[in-house]
């Protein structure tokens, strides 16, 4: 089986955050008590019942005004996961279609998963067991697109085949293509047109 | 809207001011950046705030709020300067060339104000405010745009003055940003490239807010842009059925499908007719609304059945009448509520007690109330405003009743997005509880009603009693036992109340009781019964076209024809004969809405205004199918403020004094109440130094009570808060998270600071302005311990704009302090 | 790895919407009339999601229209009718029989004492004077139209709703 991933295009994400909420609807996650920080950025980290969430990134600039970006963030569904491989209890594995699964009664919480994460990803729950996204598995065997994909309005967020998805962005032209062959080539990959780190990704 | 929300992916110039679609209408950004991606169409962006549409934009810049005429009026006089009108289009389908009275005199004449003001009643006599007439009663013409009399000329003669330098000052815009602006937009007055105009109440909610939209239309006029794929003017509303909500009658001022409600002095039928119903002399003009007779007798026969009839007026007796020239609009009801003139209310869906500007002003007025029926999903601050805050319930008399209503998947019926699309949604699952749909709710009350006027007696029980009411099974009582919205729909699309032999329209016969193909078939004879005119073709005997599910896009400009159904006549572009010549030929091939098929003698594409052969054929006819005079009119003579937008300013305003007149400040028709709510701050009040403006957010929702109740979206936007430049943050010592107090001199709230670069202090007229911006989502009741904080109406003042008395929510002065 | 993804696969249960009964609806929030999928399994709303067939959003929703699932299932609904009666610090939960009988009764008072059938020039003008309406485009265009008859019926004038604002 090819390997699927999600390309994230930063250029496109109107920031609406319809993929935190269809995430949470199709996983059935409750929503985290929150307060506002002074800033629209909520929840203001992943947590074992928020897979995703959407950065704010304002940036001034002195001639164009402003850089308002929104960058999303989650489970990268690395080619080759370190947690995966640190984990010593089998709990983290990699399906055919290259989603980065786990199982969450083998899980003893030791929380090496989230330290040998290079993205910190990584969360556990009140009984201290692992908590991530799994690229919506059940959804992808039903032949559906995971549930952030299929609600992005503007297909910031595009499900597909992953060797496609980087030709597609490669042809639409875009300057980098984050996670191409990083920890063997992520799942989720980025399509951007300045360096990474104006996105903030690591 | 002209076009559709699919329809901006035509555009070559994307220009949205007044609007935010990007957190409004999240997904008609879909069809924007397509445009940008697909046509490398521009986006400009023009808002106090950097928005997230900003985000998306070729060009953004802040204005100061409540400046677009300035920016407006400025590209009118850049267009003409730099000859960068569509000739052909301004000439053939405009009132441009049309002479008006020698006798009408300008601001820039008056110091201010237009020809015919009472400086005493602040009122217009718009004598002067008409065109000149020749031997046959119409318009005197001059095709060369030369007379200084004609519309053109005094167009250009009234926005000389704004100048970039003048609008630069009044904006607060940087020069060359606008003239960015308008050069871009400029371009799209060729034939070949089009703009589209999007906005929404960051237009409407002001003083000016109708000559806004004015001055828009004045724009695409001149640049030949309405009508177009791609193009029109575009008012993206704010609710899922706010369309359908005004297309069936639900304001004081108009019936069904925008039929005029009556006044006292129509006194009968055939004055309402002679009224209401236009007319004109320009022989190439279809005057559309010459069928008016047809629409409200055969609406008066879908109310009255039976008993409606030629020899009493169709019952027209029934319907009631305000008195000449009485405004009784929103703020008007709520302004008389407070005066306590009425016993009894009715809030249907709806949240005043937050959705109201000014709303303390209505807290305090539903205390005046004997008895207040509230329907909704949900408890909200209306329905429990006896026990909101700084309320003492035991001195509160009001009676009220919370009847709780099904949601949108618990019923089943239609509603009409913003691009006059009809589509219609199931029930999915029952409503919980004891919860009814709003139409069994209706029928229920209705029932009671009339039962108590046919045991009783009483005042006037016939328009209850003969009222036609067929909407389901009855049971022995004769109550119906659950309301069938098909049976109402079928009454809206309208039906043959006798059998036609031959329909002088395609001399076919027809049977009683048949639903009416169009309202093309519509009769002024009491023939046929028709709820909504404009709805007619909706439910035929094909069944119900609203629910169509068709694909198909023939024309590849994503009309989608067979999809839903869309008034009028499931017309997907209104006004798309002006997007052809005088020949019917598209001014664009590329993107023909319709085109005149010579070897067939008729239109193809989508459903043309009017099947008409083109202006310069035989029979041929104008486009503008609804104006009397047939073409598009940038003199407005309708208005009640002047028939050219002018740029005034808000009633609270950080300037002491007009820009460039010295006799008015603001709109001098606005109706400006008196009750001790009704607090204006004084013009450059130091007390209250920041223009303040409210807005939304993606996640929430109007007063928030669909939002603050669903937990999801509640956590991405849990409290009020108050947005505000890096500047002044500096000036006032507040930090991103501090909770501060925002007060007007009519109300005060707290809300939590979001310091941000993407507001910035503007310059206006040597003057430093600063903007904070704040979401009018919240309220006491929901989250149920108040974290969420109240409504930013509390702040807001209750002036509205001067043609429509909708409030002026977008620029109202305020101050803000760290707690 | 194998014998993990083999142990995952059991645990899976079911997909929550399979055999699920679908319709669609259109957002009952802003006006680009989204068209959605509504999951429905023991009469209860179980999935909610875009509906690809639709040429407006193509699947795709903003997270207001994603979030209609804890619109459909929602615990703070009111569910049963509530009477507040004159100076009463509290809600009291009335029948429908017993509320809708007491508006009826309370309208046609209200009616019948601020009816005006002329006006002071003598004109017919049969308008109640005592009742004004505000609402709604929350409702369907069926509800919106009758709703318009019996207000007008009844001779109310003043019948606003939020487009005004």
């Amino acid at each position: 089986m090819s390997r699927k991933a999600l390309l994230i295009i930063p250029e496109l994400c109107i920031g609406c955050r319809a993929c935190q909420v269809a995430c949470k609807s199709w996983n059935q996650l409750p929503a985290e008590e929150t307060i506002n920080e002074g800033t629209h950025e909520n929840p203001t980290d992943l947590t074992a019942y928020t897979y995703n969430r959407i950065k704010f990134i304002e940036k001034p600039l002195n001639e164009k005004g402003i850089k308002y970006l929104f960058v999303s963030q989650r489970c990268m569904h690395c080619g080759e996961p370190l947690c995966a491989e640190v984990c010593p209890t089998e709990t983290l594995f990699v399906s055919e279609e290259g989603a980065v699964l786990y199982l969450k009664e083998r899980c003893i919480g030791c929380g090496l998963c989230r330290k040998a994460c290079p993205y910190d990803v990584p969360r556990y729950d009140e009984n201290g067991e692992i908590s991530k996204c799994h690229l919506c598995i059940d959804r992808i065997w039903e032949g559906l697109e995971p549930a952030c994909a299929k609600t992005c309005p503007t297909s910031s967020i595009k499900f597909g085949e992953r060797e496609e998805l980087i030709n597609e962005a490669k042809k639409k032209g875009y300057k980098i293509i984050y996670g191409e062959k990083d920890f063997g080539g992520l799942g989720v990959i980025f399509a951007l047109n300045e360096p990474p780190e104006v996105y903030e990704l690591p | 809207m002209t076009n559709h929300y699919i329809d901006f992916k035509n555009a070559d110039v994307i220009l949205v001011m007044g609007a935010n679609p990007a957190e409004n209408h999240p997904v008609s950004m879909k069809w924007i950046l397509k445009a940008k991606e697909e046509r490398g169409a521009k986006l400009i962006v023009i808002d106090p705030r950097f928005t997230k549409t900003a985000s998306k934009a070729d060009l953004y810049f802040p204005i100061r709020s409540g400046t677009d005429i300035a920016f407006l009026g400025g590209f009118i006089k850049y267009i003409i300067d730099n000859e960068l009108y569509f000739k052909d289009y301004v000439i053939h389908y405009t009132d441009a060339s049309f002479l008006v009275d020698p006798e009408f005199k300008l601001p820039d004449d008056l110091d201010g104000v237009f020809s015919g003001f009472n400086e005493i009643t602040r009122t217009y006599d718009k004598a002067t405010w008409k065109f000149q007439l020749d031997e046959n009663g119409v318009p005197k013409k001059d095709p060369t745009l030369q007379d200084p009399h004609c519309v053109f000329q005094l167009l250009k003669r009234h926005f000389a003055r704004y100048t970039i330098d003048m609008v630069s000052e009044i904006t607060g815009a940087d020069k060359e940003k606008i003239e960015a602006a308008y050069k871009i937009m400029g371009e799209t007055g060729k034939p070949n490239k089009v703009l589209t105009v999007l906005y929404a109440m960051g237009w409407t909610q002001h003083t000016i807010g109708a000559q806004i939209v004015r001055a828009v239309s004045i724009v695409q006029l001149l640049l030949g842009n309405v009508g177009m794929a791609g193009g029109g003017i575009n008012a993206l509303r704010g609710e899922s059925n706010v369309q359908g909500a005004c297309d069936n009658g639900l304001l004081f001022h108009i019936l069904t499908g925008y039929n005029p409600a009556p006044s006292a002095s129509d006194v009968d039928l055939k004055t309402y007719i002679e009224k209401y119903t236009p007319q004109t002399n320009e022989p190439k003009s279809t005057n559309w609304l010459s069928n008016r007779p047809k629409y409200i007798i055969s609406y008066l026969k879908a109310l009255y059945g039976d008993h409606a009839t030629s020899e009493n007026d169709y019952c027209y007796e029934y319907l009631p009448k305000r008195e000449d020239g009485e405004s009784l609009t929103w703020l008007e009801l709520f302004d008389k509520m407070y005066e306590g003139k009425f016993k009894g209310f009715f809030a249907w869906g709806q949240n005043p007690a937050c959705s109201t500007s000014n709303a303390n002003k209505v807290r305090k007025a539903l205390a005046k109330l004997d008895w207040m029926v509230a329907v909704n999903l949900w408890d909200n601050e209306t329905a429990s405003f006896w026990r909101g805050p700084e309320m003492n319930p035991e001195e509160i008399k009001t009676e009220v009743f919370f009847l709780p209503c099904a949601s949108s998947v618990e019923k089943e019926g239609s509603i009409t997005n913003s691009g006059r699309w009809l589509q219609w949604r199931y029930e999915a699952v029952k409503p919980p509880g004891e919860c009814l749909p709003d139409a069994d709710i209706i029928n229920e009350l209705y029932f009671r009603i009339k039962k108590l006027y046919e045991t009783e007696g009483g005042v006037f029980p016939e328009p209850i009693i003969h009222l036609t009411w067929e909407y389901g099974k009855k049971n022995q009582e004769g109550k119906i036992e659950h309301m069938n919205p098909h049976l109402i729909a079928k009454e809206m699309n309208g039906y043959f109340v006798t059998d036609i032999l031959e329909h002088p329209l395609d001399g076919k016969s027809y049977q009683k009781g048949q639903q009416i193909p169009n309202f093309l078939y519509l009769m002024d004879d009491g023939s046929t019964a028709c709820g909504n005119w404009l709805y007619c073709g909706s439910y035929t005997e094909e069944g119900n076209m609203m629910a169509r599910r068709g694909q198909e896009d023939p024309t590849g400009l994503g009309m989608y024809p067979n999809w839903a159904w869309c008034w009028p006549l499931n017309r997907r572009i209104l006004y798309n004969r002006a997007s052809v010549d005088p020949e019917g030929k598209p001014w664009d091939p590329k993107r023909a809405v319709i085109k005149w098929d010579e070897a067939q003698s008729k239109w193809i594409g989508d459903v043309p205004d009017g099947s008409a052969p083109p202006l310069a054929k035989e029979g041929g006819k104008l486009p503008f199918i609804l104006k009397p005079l047939g073409v598009g009119a940038i003199f407005g003579p309708g208005m009640v403020d002047g028939p050219f937008p002018t740029h005034y300013e808000p009633p609270e305003s950080p300037l002491t004094k007009h820009p460039f007149y010295s006799k008015v400040f603001y709109n001098p028709v606005i109706k400006i109440f008196c009750t001790p709510e009704d607090l204006l701050a004084a013009c450059g009040d130091e007390k209250y130094p920041y223009i303040g403006s409210t807005y939304r957010v993606t996640e929430h929702w109007q007063t928030g009570l669909m939002t603050r109740t669903t937990d999801w979206l509640r956590e991405l936007e849990p409290q009020n808060f108050v947005e505000l430049s890096v500047e002044l943050a500096e000036e006032l010592g507040i930090k991103s998270g501090d909770k501060v107090i925002v007060s007007s001199c009519r109300g005060k709230i707290w809300a939590i600071a979001i310091v941000t670069p993407r507001i910035k202090p503007l310059k206006v007229m040597g003057k430093t302005v600063h903007f904070v911006g704040l979401p009018w989502h919240y309220g006491w009741r929901w989250p149920e311990d108040g974290r969420g904080g109240d409504n930013a109406n509390l702040l807001t003042p209750s002036v509205g704009d001067a043609n429509t008395l909708c409030p002026s929510t977008k620029v109202f002065m305020v101050n803000i302090e760290k707690i | 790895m194998e014998k993990v993804l083999q142990e995952f696969k059991e645990s899976l249960k079911e997909t929550r919407i399979k055999d699920a009964k679908v319709t669609t609806t259109i957002c009952p929030y802003c006006s680009v009339g989204c068209s959605i999928l509504v999951y429905v399994k023991d009469g209860k709303v179980i999935n909610i999601e875009g509906d690809p067939e639709s040429p407006i959003n193509q699947g795709t929703l903003c997270p207001k229209g994603a979030s209609l699932y804890q619109m459909a299932n929602n615990p703070y609904r009111a569910t049963q009718p509530l009477y507040r009666a004159p100076f009463s610090k509290e809600w009291q939960t009335v029948t429908w029989d017993w509320a809708l009988d007491r508006i009826a009764r309370l309208v046609k008072e209200t009616r019948d004492a601020t009816f005006v059938q002329k006006n002071e020039k003598g004109q017919v003008v049969n308008r109640c004077e005592g009742i004004a309406h505000v609402g709604s485009a929350a409702l369907d265009n069926e509800e919106c139209y009758i709703l318009q008859k019996l207000m007008r019926a009844l001779g109310l004038v003043w019948i606003e709703h939020q487009a005004r604002i």
